[in-house]
């Protein structure tokens, strides 16, 4: 792999405290040239605390950085990326209307003669794009490029700005299958020419993927560094989260009853066609496919949220056409977002308000609302399904990733809906609330409600479904069921279901 | 029910530290301090004065609350004011009708104009800037053609009334003479108003509702809210209000005036701003743009007895305004 010794970053003894909190504890990590370090921990173990330590976002309480041999001196964001530090985090940093090469100058645009050398800005970036083989105009607008291909530049537009350490955080959270498959070959590159890579990712597989060492942290401590090739799954996450977590999706099963959603050739023009599936009481319906496989429009047709053109839809035997989320609700639909930021929560709002957020006529009379049994249902869905929250007064974009799925899941539970449609639920997610997110799915199957669920991450969804429909380009390639995917040894047969998603019959 | 209402009370008092305790506090200084430092501030007839005074500003204020929560903007809200005061002065004075119904018909006419903003807001699309800034335009011109741009006067007493009712007891004055001690009726009106839009945001549906869109359109869509009912709700209840505080103005200046309520938005929006509401949406209380109102009108008042020059005053206000928005995103920074 190329891993010469030459440490290109060293951080000793990182302390950080925070008003109240001690965030980190004696922690220490390094990076050599060539190398991928993955450093793993679930959400509050201060992964991204010390990369923001860094990236000289903010200050270690104590503790010394080394570029090299020296020890670092820079006091803020921009001094750290002269030292040759660079980011990619997971939400894109680009400025979305302006140009890819207009963004590899941001702030920084050359001129000649007091006015912007445009040829130079597009020479400039045609050839970094080039060295890295991206195959990417220039002069591309960002927002009309795909979510891989902004992160492809968001990569290249760090290279171009002279770092020699990129941090990758949660890099393929966003991304369809083939587009990490590029991303890792690009990164791989970059660990070629001497780069160091520092990785964070909840996906333990890529770990396994592509890193060379990795480091725990766990709670604000250091927990150990492994060689990659010397460890396995089952013992990094015994690090992270301190338990045994054998078999991740070895949920307890429903029994299967009657059908309660019947879809009959579902289809929207340059959407979807044909979806045709039934949906019974106690079941799991996975739905696999690759980023813009059509799966989430169909959930959302069926649920109300967007329009369909023809077909039919049958809930528990009766004919239905949901033309807005509330008829769709009506009809005993529930339907969890991918996004939780842009479009599952009220950020802004308490823990309280968003549990009760789809049910405030339910604990209303006449339009006013019951103040107990809204304090009431919070309280109980905080308890019941854990939700760390130091109030139910709490707003939510203080909660981490995991909690604010939970809220997400609070909110539909109180609707004691008959149907739950659960739209990459995990994603951002670490470990351990995984975890409990799946014992949630557990219970409700267990109560005989029907789930529908939605994932591009495949031992997620193999795991975990009753039958699986696989989707490419809009159509409904196959429905799988368990005995087709499951092998008898609990090992999943994954092959079939990729070449189904990429459109291979 | 005991027990709940036990649970409720301090977070009432909690959300008002949190939300607007800053602008709270430099209101009681500043009037401590003006009781101290002027020999007018604390007596009856100032306080009386100031409280009938902001009593207008305060509604307009709370109806643009209302509509800064749901993370539009109605700057409409000045004619709103005129427009009601105006045609109350041409059915009362030149058509000789009934007060309380030509009252009605004013509020209704400024409820028309709420729905079209919310129609333009929310089924054109428009930004609210853009759509209330339409409104503005317009109803002041309607205004000037119906009035032929004059004043209208001649109201009888009946109507006058309106505003120099005060609610109270007989007494004297310092010099032995006669006079009625109590509350205004205009500042009953807004105490009333201030209670009825604390009620909806605390205990309605629709309360809950304005804030979900504000904080998240499409969070609030997919929850099964009804976007649509929430932004025309918002908008038609602000016109109302300030069609209600169009017609006490009217009748506290005893004449329909085609120019009422010029610049009352921008007032209206700094009382909002500096209570804690957020120009993007989903925050914003009752209580906190009742403190901002109190507190813009109490630096106005405070400099006059101090005899500082109006620009000075203006200058302070605009300090204030700033100031305010500048601690609250301050002191989010710092909590993150």
């Amino acid at each position: 792999m190329g891993i010469e010794d030459k440490v290109l970053v060293r951080m000793e003894n990182i302390e950080k405290e925070f008003p109240g909190v001690k965030a980190l504890k004696g922690v220490k990590f390094d990076v050599k040239a060539g190398e991928i370090h993955a450093l793993v921990g679930e959400n509050g173990a201060g992964k991204s605390t010390l990369i923001k330590i860094l990236m000289g976002v903010y200050p270690a309480t104590s503790g010394k950085i080394f570029l090299g041999d020296k020890e670092a001196t820079y006091k803020n964001p921009y001094q750290a990326k002269m030292c040759g530090l660079g980011a990619v985090y997971q939400d894109i940093t680009l400025a979305l209307h302006l140009t890819v090469a207009e963004n590899f100058f941001l702030g920084n645009l050359p001129l000649k003669m007091g006015l912007i050398d445009w040829k130079t800005v597009n020479s400039v970036t045609q050839q970094t794009l080039n060295d890295l083989n991206i195959d990417i105009n220039p002069r591309t607008i960002v927002k009309n490029l795909t979510v891989g291909q902004q992160e492809m530049v968001t990569i290249a537009k760090t290279v171009h700005q002279k770092a020699n350490v990129i941090v990758f955080d949660e890099p393929t959270a966003l991304l369809a299958n083939e587009e990490v498959s590029l991303l890792f070959d690009l990164i791989k590159k970059l660990t070629n020419r001497g780069y160091g890579i520092i990785y964070i990712s909840h996906r333990l597989e890529e770990i396994f993927a592509i890193c060379d060492r990795v480091t725990v942290l766990k709670d604000g401590t250091y927990v150990d560094t492994l060689n990659v090739k010397e460890t396995n799954q089952d013992e990094l996450v015994k690090l992270m989260v301190g338990r045994d977590i054998h078999d991740m999706y070895g949920i307890e099963k429903g029994t299967i009853g009657e059908t309660v959603l019947k879809v009959d050739k579902l289809t929207k023009e340059g959407k979807f066609k044909d979806v045709t599936f039934e949906l019974k009481k106690g079941q799991i319906l996975g739905m696999f496919g690759l980023v813009g496989a059509g799966r989430t429009e169909v959930c959302r047709a069926l649920f109300g949220a967007d329009p369909y053109d023809s077909g039919d839809v049958y809930v528990k035997g009766k004919k239905i056409h949901n033309k807005t989320p509330i008829e769709g609700m009506r009809n005993s639909i529930a339907f969890l977002t991918e996004d939780r930021k842009k479009d599952g929560l009220c950020l802004g709002l308490s823990v309280e308000f968003n549990t009760n957020l789809a049910s405030y006529p339910m604990i209303a009379k006449n339009g006013l609302v019951n103040l107990k049994s809204e304090r009431e249902r919070a309280d109980k869905y905080i308890e019941a399904i854990n939700i760390k929250t130091p109030s139910p007064r709490q707003r939510c974009k203080n909660l981490s990733g995991g909690n604010q799925q939970k809220v997400v899941i609070a909110k539909w539970m109180c609707r004691d809906s008959e149907i739950f449609i659960f739209d990459e639920p995990t994603v951002g997610v670490d470990v351990g609330a995984k975890v409990e997110i799946y014992k949630l799915i557990e219970a409700l199957v267990a109560q005989g409600k029907a789930v529908i669920l939605i994932s591009s991450y495949l031992p997620e969804v193999m795991g975990l479904s009753d039958d699986m429909i696989v989707m490419a380009e809009g159509k409904q390639m196959a429905i799988l069921n368990k005995s087709e995917f499951y092998y008898e040894n609990g090992k999943l047969n994954e092959e079939k279901a990729l070449k189904l998603a990429s459109g291979i019959a | 029910m005991n027990g709940a209402e036990k649970a409720v009370k301090p977070n009432v008092l909690r959300n008002m530290a949190n939300s607007y305790g800053v602008p709270f506090a430099f209101l009681i200084i500043l009037a401590i301090g003006l009781s101290f430092g002027t020999d007018s501030f604390l007596t009856y007839d100032n306080i009386f004065n100031l409280f009938r005074s902001t009593a207008v500003y305060g509604i307009v204020a709370i109806a643009e609350t209302y509509v800064i929560i749901t993370g539009g903007i109605d700057i409409s809200v000045g004619p709103n004011v005129g427009l009601s005061g105006m045609i109350v002065a041409l059915l009362v004075i030149q058509q000789g009708m009934n007060m309380w119904l030509a009252m009605l018909i004013g509020i209704i006419a400024c409820a028309v104009v709420g729905f079209a903003n919310g129609a333009m807001v929310f089924d054109g699309k428009l930004p609210p800037f853009i759509a209330t800034l339409g409104s503005l335009t317009i109803i002041r011109a309607v205004i000037m053609l119906i009035s032929g741009a004059r004043n209208i006067t001649g109201f009888d007493s009946s109507f006058l009334q309106i505003a120099q009712t005060t609610l109270g007891f007989p007494g004297t004055d310092a010099k032995g003479d006669p006079m009625s001690y109590g509350i205004p009726l205009m500042a009953l009106v807004w105490i009333v108003i201030i209670a009825i839009a604390f009620f909806i945001i605390r205990k309605t549906t629709f309360g809950r509702n304005i804030f979900a869109i504000g904080s998240n359109t499409e969070a609030a869509r997919l929850s099964g809210i009804s976007v649509r009912k929430t932004t025309y709700g918002a908008y038609i209840f602000s016109a109302v209000l300030c069609g209600i505080g169009g017609i006490l103005l009217t009748s506290r200046l005893a004449s329909g005036i085609p120019t009422l309520g010029t610049g009352y938005e921008l007032d209206a929006i700094a009382s909002a701003v500096v209570g804690g509401a957020s120009m993007s949406g989903g925050e914003g209380s009752v209580g906190g743009t009742v403190v901002g109102a109190i507190l813009i009108a109490t630096i106005r008042n405070g400099g006059v007895l101090l005899g500082l020059n109006g620009q000075i005053i203006e200058i302070i206000i605009g300090c204030l305004i700033v100031g305010a928005v500048l601690i609250d995103s301050l002191s989010k920074k710092r909590a993150r």
